[in-house]
């Protein structure tokens, strides 16, 4: 991992023009789909699966925030996913269909979610922090399954999709392509300008050598726990969206396999760079479709690719793209 | 709530207690060691109980079902160690779960593939059938008190074998400080080989004697498997004496707490509100134990590594 910081000295202005090059090619790309779509005729299908891909991607850069920038390898991310999946729909299923209150709603629930098992966890370091994160998601998926007022075990189905300041804006899948392409496109530009900062260099700084942050004067602590509160706050933002997308809630959405899958996102498409975290769930979701597709049993092809993949293709898709331009 | 069924469950919970300590000693011994974090140990339980339903059902006798999925075990743990784990050991945690979270998808979907995703059940073994009197109005199935005398019997054996052999002095040295281990002229892989192919047969054994009372189904491993960390996590990493103490601790909070959390909350809430409450707290108790031990006790309740 310490060489993939490494790899990101104070760039001179030619690298710093090149390291644009990549998100710009892949946001070109997902303002084009929906005109790639309509012209591939079937619309429909390309542009949910691009819709999931930006959605997941939103909680893959949320992740990347602290896995790749902190090196607080969570794995109870999914939980905020469900957070913001259900604040959706427990409002909606009191009648409080406005996206103006529900997603508010979610963030302040992540917030606090992430404020209070944060504090705890941050207390704990390495595999401790891995597991009581994992204990803390899976805390929350019984909770959520045991509600039996909202569905438990079956989740829960939206009524309709929400709606903003009472107008039905997110009712065409079209709509919700563009809501979630801007969600994810200015939690991008938040997120570069959060590692840019001064915030940004302690949080890196405490992942390098905790020891000599502290002899510099910088207690990790409160910068690990403000990032991980941010963190949640966006995968709480990408759980409102699936919510919507998918009209259904479920503790499925919650499980630790999710949260598994996101950190397999963030890995396969290369550890804190943000938007390779964007490709990484690009090349997952488009993975799992096609092996889906293949066979009934396309986990057991998954399985031995991510194998492969922690053993030899180390940095991700970013590292190989990385590589080859040096070369 | 009354006496008996409040012992009834306290025996359930020491039982389910003992299957986790199987299950958690391999696996807090690998991580002592090696510092390997192995997501796939809960697969080890998965299989050992296939096996012994795939054995039993070729076999039709458990007991020689249970001889034959022991080696079994042991070779698909040493199989998967030289295909995959070996390869992880100099990587960082993170790549550890990740990998090991493959093998998991591989062979949640391959033990589908083969025996195929309804659940296989194995019939209780003659000899064992049955329940006995323990107390008057108290019966007991004999299977589950076998269960524990088993749990019990090996919790000894491995007592013996960490504390009061040269192995397990090993063993303990390496859980401690390794590399110091392997200066002083120990083959800490080899070492490593033995723990880990030992702490897959106890998993695979857990499974084998579950397979009976429960139904073996693809991703049983899972749930299993976490509990699992939460024990070691408890008890300290790389620490037999912590992980058995914390594997009673949780099967017991866990058993007790589903079975009465509803009822005590009715002496403060009204029933309905009591029993929906109950139910949602009670498979947390667990997670709030854990984190509420972290909170005092970052490495747990009896730490290793100085």
């Amino acid at each position: 991992m310490s060489d993939l910081a490494e790899a990101q000295p104070v760039l001179s202005t030619g690298a710093r023009r090149r390291d644009l090059v990549i998100p710009g090619l892949l946001f070109a790309a997902f303002a084009a789909a929906p005109f790639l779509a309509a012209a591939s005729g079937a619309e429909g299908y390309v542009l949910s699966l691009v819709t999931r891909v930006m959605i997941y991607g939103l909680a893959a850069l949320s992740l990347d925030l602290i896995l790749g920038y902190g090196a607080l390898v969570s794995f109870g991310h999914a939980a905020f996913l469900g957070i913001g999946a259900y604040a959706v729909g427990i409002l909606a299923s009191h009648g409080i269909r406005d996206a103006l209150v529900q997603v508010p709603v979610a963030l302040v629930a992540s917030a606090l979610f992430a404020l209070v098992t944060g504090a705890i966890s941050l207390r704990t370091k390495g595999v401790y922090f891995i597991m009581i994160t994992l204990a803390f998601s899976q805390m929350l998926l019984f909770f959520i399954r045991s509600l039996a007022a909202y569905g438990g075990d079956d989740g829960l189905t939206l009524p309709a999709r929400s709606l903003v300041a009472g107008q039905p804006l997110l009712q065409s899948d079209g709509r919700l392509y563009w809501a979630s392409l801007a969600c994810l496109a200015g939690t991008y530009l938040l997120c570069r300008s959060i590692v840019a900062s001064r915030f940004g260099r302690v949080l890196r700084g405490a992942k390098e050598n905790p020891t000599r942050m502290e002899a510099v004067g910088f207690h990790p602590f409160p910068y690990q726990l403000v990032a991980y509160v941010i963190s949640g706050m966006i995968a709480g933002l990408a759980g409102c969206l699936i919510a919507n997308q998918t009209e259904f809630v479920t503790p499925a959405f919650m499980t630790w396999q999710r949260s598994g899958e996101l950190i397999f996102m963030v890995i396969l498409g290369g550890l804190a760079s943000l938007h390779g975290a964007v490709i990484g769930a690009a090349a997952f979701l488009l993975l799992e479709e096609q092996l889906q597709g293949l066979t009934e049993q396309w986990r057991m092809i998954l399985g031995p690719l991510l194998i492969l993949v922690v053993l030899f293709a180390r940095g991700g898709i970013m590292g190989l793209l990385q590589r080859g331009r040096h070369v | 709530m009354n006496a008996t069924l409040l012992l009834v469950q306290a025996l359930n919970g020491l039982q389910f207690g003992l299957i986790l300590f199987l299950i958690a000693a391999g696996l807090t011994l690998v991580f002592g060691v090696m510092d390997f974090i192995n997501l796939a140990h809960g697969v080890q339980y998965m299989v050992g109980a296939y096996l012994v339903a795939a054995f039993t059902a070729w076999t039709g006798s458990f007991g020689l079902a249970l001889l034959l999925a022991l080696p079994s075990s042991l070779a698909f743990g040493l199989l998967l160690e030289a295909v995959v784990f070996r390869h992880l050991y100099d990587r960082d945690h993170l790549d550890q779960v990740l990998a090991t979270f493959g093998v998991i998808l591989f062979v949640d979907e391959g033990v589908k593939f083969v025996w195929g995703a309804a659940p296989l059940n194995v019939p209780v073994p003659d000899v064992l059938s049955g329940s006995i009197e323990l107390m008057d109005g108290l019966l007991y199935p004999v299977y589950r008190l076998a269960i524990i005398l088993a749990g019990l019997a090996v919790g000894a054996l491995l007592y013996v074998l960490v504390h009061h052999t040269r192995v397990g002095m090993l063993v303990r040295a390496g859980a401690s400080n390794a590399a110091m281990v392997s200066a002083l002229g120990v083959d800490i892989r080899r070492l490593f080989r033995l723990v880990f192919g030992f702490g897959a047969m106890l998993a695979g054994l857990a499974g084998a004697m579950v397979a009976p009372i429960l139904s073996v189904e693809p991703g049983m491993g899972d749930t299993v498997l976490i509990l699992a960390f939460v024990v070691i996590v408890i008890g300290g990493i790389g620490s037999i004496r912590g992980t058995f103490l914390a594997a009673l601790l949780i099967g017991l909070v866990d058993t007790v707490g589903r079975a009465f959390a509803p009822d005590l909350l009715r002496v403060m809430l009204d029933p309905a509100t009591a029993s929906q409450t109950g139910r949602a707290l009670a498979p947390m108790l667990i997670y709030i134990l854990m984190a509420s031990v972290l909170f005092f006790r970052p490495s747990g309740l009896f730490p290793t590594k100085r």
